[in-house]
């Protein structure tokens, strides 16, 4: 009769990454674990000694320490540990000791590496001990990533169709019919090298209809008097991802594919939504389309109904929140297009600045509005402002009727002190970083993610050099920023192993934005500031902080897959919620969480609160740093 | 040191020698003849087997053994990979509320070998290592009754018992009706109770190989908290 333990094979089947093994390989492992009692304080791995076993935590808990005596993690009941030095020729790497009486399941060495071979969950499970799972919980994603690891180039199928600036527009109208194109590049010879030719232009079917049919040019017109000059490009060796973000920010079907200066290649949106069907391009698309607030509130369900396809495919979070915050920029451009058509062209130049996780390119489904007007300096309130705030408050009423409810600390741009020239802007921006005050603080952290969504965007260009050059120069401002971006401490103590929250009550939701992503993109802003960055996603700004050394490279990589995690998981439960029928939020219950998650959470909270506490002595707050 | 320790003892060594002359069975004189730890070895190099029967009731002279589970340890390491389970056929019929019970019906009982074919198996599973068992009454009484039944023989053997441990480290957990009076409960020793109070986790109940591997832990649970790795065979086997 075939042995079965029972207790040993079912509570392994629980567990990541043993939940993903079939039946009878569980068998297998059970009858070859071995099992051992620890009293509580007793240790269990000693520094250098043999090891030969996996350890797996079937009940209580265990600190692991470095080998400088310093607590590096903390393990509960599912938990595995001694994979490092299994992997380090058998001698133990990080001593461990049991902090609760604990009863340890031991797996064979041999088996777990052949298991390791055979079932790549289990292999990229224990890569390495801590980030290791984050990681495979992070990495393994589906059909929506390949977008991020096709390169554009490969959606080039046939060389670019390309005419001098000086060729006639009947020429060009002649070649795009005879080459049954849609878009002709432009070409002129690059002024520091004649031979070379360089992308001058771009001229499209649509661009003969407004330019040149509707004005009744003549034939012989040159190309450069119609062209768009200067279009926005992309680099061969960029991801299709890339190409569909730049379409969807830029609101462009054509895009035009260099190899450095060299134009290799020109696609246009038919061939990118080949790769992504119902793609949040349609909504987009879509967006332009509506002729109202009220037609554009009809596309409420299509907004959501985009999200939960990107989660189902498996979408990165940054290309959800990227996704998500493209579209919502399309709904105030449209807005503010049809705000103008109703109110007449502007009196001076103006930008619509939203701030905020839409600035960051991380918006989700759950949001309200930021936003702000930056106003060109000759800006004559008494003359002016009456045009500013009816455009605010038809934009503002406009996001609120399709889903993007009021701020509620009135950061908008109804609100006059929001309602400002770039001077008046310039002045607060510089004020809150050499004057900080607690209230002011609060500011930094909305404005300082800022981006231009319509109008003069060089003005939010200003503004942005401006942060960057003066935050970095401003040691009292960031020691403060960064003690400001530490009252939001993750929840350590929420799984039982981690022991116990500091008010020593056990909750059980967890706000996965506020001690989560919110800390966690608070605190990369501080390093972002301190480094110069005037990039305003998360992950472009991790980017910036690898190439200057505030904080080494493994440290960088820990914190972009934490704030994957966390995002993930936050996407994950608001599509949960969408599909069954809850008003999606941003709380998650344990009970709704699997092992695997359990886990990542947990080593995201932990790589969180690290981070937090490295941010504190890597700005410190001296009163002799106090500007005059 | 505990209570547990100053009761008289019987001497194992001696009375397995004494066996080994007066047995008619040499099945069973190869078994006395087992190279038995003596009263005096630390339990840090003692070999256990930590052991549980499943009965049909709690009378060996009217009820029956149908599966048994062992499995070897040492205070350092539980054997899984040296685990064994035997479901037996017994003479008398199984009561309905046992099958019940154990989670075994029927037709697992038919298929099962009598206890007649696996004693060779089992005996030579248990020699020389110190069984332990959670209420020795159970295990000694069937064990003696079935090999009693195949060879005209007895068996007796030394035991460490879980329960027994308990019982001593509790004198008095009975409380006085004053003390029930005010809401004590009495202390249970029963193995799944005991186990909680060492911060084990809770098995399923009455599958024999289960409960043999939470009798394994719970011993090495006492002997962590209570004793010591050093403690004497002899201080604790009974």
């Amino acid at each position: 009769m075939q042995v079965e333990l029972i207790e040993i094979r079912d509570h392994l089947s629980r567990f990541a990454p043993f939940d993903e093994l079939p039946e009878d390989t569980l068998d297998d492992i059970a009858r070859q674990t071995q099992v051992r009692y620890f009293k509580a304080g007793t240790p269990i791995l000693q520094q250098d000694e043999a090891i030969t076993e996996l350890h797996y935590i079937r009940s209580g808990a265990v600190e692991i320490y470095r080998r400088n005596g310093e607590l590096f993690n903390r393990l509960g009941e599912g938990d595995i540990f001694g994979q490092a030095g299994l992997r380090r020729h058998g001698r133990v790497r990080f001593p461990a000791r049991a902090l609760e009486d604990t009863l340890i399941y031991f797996i064979p060495g041999e088996l777990f590496s052949q298991l390791c071979d055979q079932h790549d969950s289990l292999a990229d499970f224990v890569d390495t001990e801590g980030s290791g799972r984050l990681r495979s919980a992070v990495e393994p994603q589906g059909r929506a990533s390949e977008l991020m690891k096709i390169r554009v180039n490969k959606l080039i199928s046939r060389p670019p169709v390309m005419l001098d600036a000086q060729s006639s527009i009947h020429r060009a109208a002649a070649v795009m019919t005879e080459q049954s194109v849609s878009a002709l590049l432009i070409t002129e010879p690059a002024p520091d090298d004649p031979q070379q030719q360089r992308v001058a232009g771009i001229i499209t079917d649509r661009d003969f209809r407004t330019r040149v049919v509707s004005e009744a040019l003549p034939p012989e017109t040159p190309l450069h008097s119609i062209m768009t000059a200067d279009p926005i490009t992309l680099q061969a060796s960029d991801s299709v991802f890339e190409a569909i973000l730049c379409m969807l920010r830029h609101n462009i079907h054509h895009l035009p594919i260099l190899n450095r200066r060299r134009p290799v290649g020109l696609i246009n949106l038919a061939d990118v939504i080949r790769y992504q069907s119902q793609s949040s391009l349609y909504l987009v698309n879509d967006i332009f389309n509506r002729q109202s607030v009220k037609e554009l509130q009809g596309l409420l369900p299509d907004v959501r109904a985009t999200f939960l396809r990107m989660v189902e495919d498996e979408a990165s979070a940054h290309m959800i929140g990227s996704a998500l915050s493209s579209i919502g920029r399309s709904f105030i451009q449209r807005l503010v297009d049809l705000a103008e058509e109703q109110l007449g062209p502007p009196p001076v130049p103006y930008c619509f600045m939203v701030m905020g996780s839409m600035a960051r390119d991380e918006q989700l489904v759950v949001t309200d509005q930021d936003n702000a007007l930056v106003i060109d300096d000759r800006f004559d309130p008494a003359e002016h402002d009456d045009y500013f705030l009816r455009l605010a408050t038809f934009v503002s009423d406009g996001l609120a009727a399709c889903g993007y409810s009021y701020c509620k600390g009135d950061i908008m741009a109804t609100n006059p002190r929001w309602r400002q020239p770039l001077k008046v802007w310039k002045g607060y921006f510089s004020d809150w970083i050499e004057r900080p005050n607690p209230r002011t603080l609060l500011n930094s952290n909305i404005f300082f993610d800022l981006e231009a969504v319509s109008g003069q965007s060089d003005f939010v260009e200003q503004l942005r050099e401006l942060i960057a050059s003066k935050a970095s120069q401003n040691p009292r401002f960031l020691a403060l920023l960064a003690r400001n971006s530490l009252n939001r401490t993750p929840p350590l103590g929420f799984f039982r192993t981690f022991v116990m929250e500091q008010d020593g009550k056990q909750k059980n939701i967890i706000n996965i934005k506020g001690r989560g992503t919110a800390p966690l993109t608070d605190l990369i802003r501080v390093h972002a500031l301190a480094s110069g960055s005037t990039a305003q996603s998360s992950f472009d700004r991790l980017e910036d902080i690898a190439k200057t050394r505030l904080m080494p490279p493994e440290s960088v990589e820990r914190l972009r897959y934490a704030l994957e995690f966390l995002s993930l998981a936050r996407i994950r439960h608001q599509a949960l919620d969408i599909q069954e029928g809850r008003e999606p939020n941003n709380y998650i219950e344990p009970e709704n969480v699997s092992a695997a998650e359990r886990h990542g959470l947990k080593d995201a909270f932990q790589i969180l609160s690290n981070a937090q506490k490295f941010l504190r002595y890597r700005y410190p707050y001296t009163n002799g740093g106090r500007q005059p | 040191m505990n209570d547990v320790t100053r009761q008289p003892r019987l001497d194992w060594p001696q009375y397995m020698q004494a066996m080994v002359e007066a047995t008619q069975q040499p099945l069973l004189a190869r078994f006395y003849q087992a190279d038995w730890p003596g009263p005096d070895t630390p339990l840090r190099d003692v070999e256990f087997v930590a052991l549980d029967i499943e009965t049909t009731g709690l009378d060996a002279r009217h009820h029956a053994i149908v599966s048994i589970g062992l499995i070897p340890f040492t205070l350092a390491r539980i054997r899984s990979d040296q685990a064994w389970q035997q479901l037996v056929r017994p003479q008398s019929d199984l009561l309905a509320e046992s099958v019940v019970f154990h989670h075994i019906t029927h037709s697992d009982i038919r298929r099962a070998p009598r206890f007649a074919e696996i004693l060779e198996d089992l005996l030579e599973r248990l020699s020389g290592r110190i069984a332990v068992v959670h209420y020795r009454n159970i295990e000694r009484a069937f064990i003696d009754q079935a090999v009693q039944q195949v060879l005209g023989e007895g068996l007796m053997f030394p035991m460490i018992d879980t329960m027994q441990i308990e019982a001593q480290l509790y004198p008095r957990r009975q409380p006085g009706w004053l003390k029930r009076l005010l809401g004590k409960q009495p202390i249970s020793i029963r193995l799944a109770d005991s186990r909680t109070r060492y911060g084990l986790p809770l098995y399923q109940a009455h599958h024999a190989l289960t409960d043999a591997l939470g009798t394994a832990e719970l011993l090495q649970a006492q002997v962590a908290t209570h004793f010591s790795a050093e403690c004497r065979l002899g201080d604790v086997c009974c």
